[in-house]
């Protein structure tokens, strides 16, 4: 079971892999977007990692809120209302839970991925992070319904999701600005799949 | 990577600072929000017009704010679209009672943290924001399957027009209806010679071989149609011209308003050099230059290369076009 310290054990642990990785997110955007996406998102999760030793929480959605807003006020581009919007609908469905097992967890990311595809309109299939997500969702709730406990469920979402990840590599993007290359944006990982599939990574690791 | 900076994470900050130094009897800035304003408060029942997106585009925006221009202008990363706490900040200062527009360019990120701001400014001070969304880049397949065209060169014209129609005093909806108009009827493209290099990804956006350009290049580097070998001026003139002449019509009485725009690296000799031209294939054409404007406007960090924007002109949009402005980028009549 997921309580407040291991949503904060998971945000400390997702800051550290963008920063870690923030060359190789922009380098894969660089190929087909705008060259910023490890350089923001390493920037709003710095921002956002910091907020557990800063302030006390009261809750799991009080502090998944304040890490989404974070996120909208210091990311920027489209990964900051994305990302955002991610957590602060994922707040809204862990309302009153103390305790999250892998039902809570999975209503969380369905409830924040609804959120990104509000935000986003995108379709699977157009090249972006929700190529990582759709997979990720269906893989969690197959095993979550068959029986694996959370970390279990969180493992198999982390696994689909990198095969979603990989699967934008020949894909044409149609959202975004990689929309514009056409053609030409065949042949390159998804930047923002692949921050996504790294975020569900570091929830396989923390989330227990 | 060779620049004049000192840390890649300060650059924007650093800059404002200095804009604010240089120009302070006409802007003031506010760091902490990244929003340049006109030195002086709106004035009440004026249009607040609020524009902004990622640095790196300079002069565009915090150079075009100023009286008949814009009121606010958020600056981004370099890049990177400002966010909504910025736009919100802007929003509510430059309410004077008439509502806000915010000039909005087509690109995924700036366009949903537009709206979410919008929507909380709305829901937290109740302050009328409406929008508009710059998208002329002809470069892109405007369909189902990309995210439309990109905003790019239109964005300054519609911002001098719609800026001396709030001046004016013309409704929020007026300003908005105009604002949707000058869109419709501007069409632009652009090329690259060079990459440009972000300050905090320190290698050039893409590689070019000297004897190769990108045609219908995005303000950010990012590619449009085609990589082409380099051709002499009159050609390139012919390859941006031609998309924008094929889209809309502009041989009207009134004309067209044309901006040859360079893209930060090419000098002014260039620029000139290919208004040439472009002048010429429009005169062919059938299109007259009834006003125009040459040089660095909106552009992409040292990137060499230039677009050109011509948008189609009635004689509200002429008189608008021709009254004062006067911000650092753009300065006439004052």
């Amino acid at each position: 079971m997921a309580n407040l310290a291991s949503f904060t054990a998971w945000i400390a642990d997702y800051a550290e892999v963008v920063n870690d990785q923030a060359d190789y997110l922009t380098d894969l955007d660089r190929a087909i977007g705008d060259a910023d996406h490890g350089s923001n998102m390493k920037r709003g999760m710095a921002k956002a990692a910091e907020l557990a030793g800063a302030e006390e929480f009261a809750s799991i959605d009080v502090y998944l809120k304040k890490v989404g807003m974070t996120l909208v006020s210091n990311v920027g581009g489209a990964s900051g209302p994305l990302y955002g919007t991610f957590f602060l609908r994922m707040a809204g469905a862990l309302a009153d839970v103390e305790e999250a097992g892998a039902a809570e967890v999975g209503a969380g990311l369905r409830a924040g991925v609804e959120g990104i595809l509000a935000r986003g309109k995108a379709e699977a299939g157009d090249k972006t992070m929700y190529d990582a997500w759709a997979p990720a969702l269906e893989a969690f709730d197959s095993a979550a319904g068959s029986g694996s406990d959370l970390a279990g469920a969180l493992g198999a979402a982390a696994e689909a999701a990198a095969t979603g990840r990989d699967a934008t590599q020949e894909l044409i993007a149609r959202k975004g600005r990689a929309s514009y290359l056409g053609e030409r944006s065949r042949g390159h990982l998804d930047p923002g799949a692949t921050s996504s599939t790294m975020l569900l990574e570091s929830a396989a690791r923390t989330l227990t | 990577m060779k620049k004049l900076i000192n840390d890649p994470a300060d650059v924007v900050v650093e800059a404002l600072r200095g804009m604010a130094a240089a120009h302070s009897d006409r802007l003031r800035v506010d760091l902490e929000n990244r929003v340049v304003y006109r030195a002086e408060k709106i004035r009440p029942g004026k249009v607040g017009l609020v524009s902004g997106g990622g640095s790196g585009h300079e002069p565009m925006h915090g150079g075009l704010v100023g009286v008949g221009m814009l009121d606010a202008a958020c600056a981004g990363e370099v890049f990177t679209s400002p966010v909504p706490d910025q736009m919100m900040a802007a929003t509510k200062e430059v309410d004077g009672g008439a509502g806000v527009l915010h000039i909005v360019k087509n690109y995924t990120g700036d366009v949903m943290n537009f709206e979410m701001a919008a929507e909380l400014a709305a829901a937290d001070a109740g302050t009328e924001v409406q929008s508009v969304v710059v998208d002329d880049d002809v470069a892109v397949q405007d369909s189902l399957y990309t995210a439309g065209r990109r905003g790019v060169g239109t964005t300054v014209l519609l911002e001098k027009i719609v800026g001396a129609a709030a001046e004016e005093g013309r409704s929020l909806a007026d300003c908005a209806a105009l604002a949707t108009k000058v869109n419709e009827g501007g069409r632009s493209m652009g090329m690259a010679l060079t990459s440009c290099t972000v300050p905090a990804a320190g290698k050039p956006t893409f590689e070019l071989a000297e004897d190769e350009m990108e045609m219908g290049v995005g303000i950010h580097g990012e590619p449009g149609r085609k990589r082409v070998p380099l051709a002499p001026a009159k050609e390139v003139a012919e390859m941006l011209l031609e998309p924008i002449l094929s889209d809309l019509d502009f041989t009207g009485d009134s004309g067209a308003i044309v901006m040859l725009n360079g893209m930060g690296g090419t000098p002014l000799l260039e620029l000139y050099l290919m208004f040439d031209e472009v002048a010429q294939i429009l005169e062919k054409s059938g299109v007259t230059i009834a006003r125009n404007l040459v040089g660095n406007y909106i552009t992409s960090l040292e990137m060499a290369g230039c677009s050109v924007t011509v948008l189609r002109a009635d004689d509200d949009l002429i008189g608008l076009w021709d009254a004062p402005v006067n911000t650092p980028g753009l300065r006439w009549g004052v």
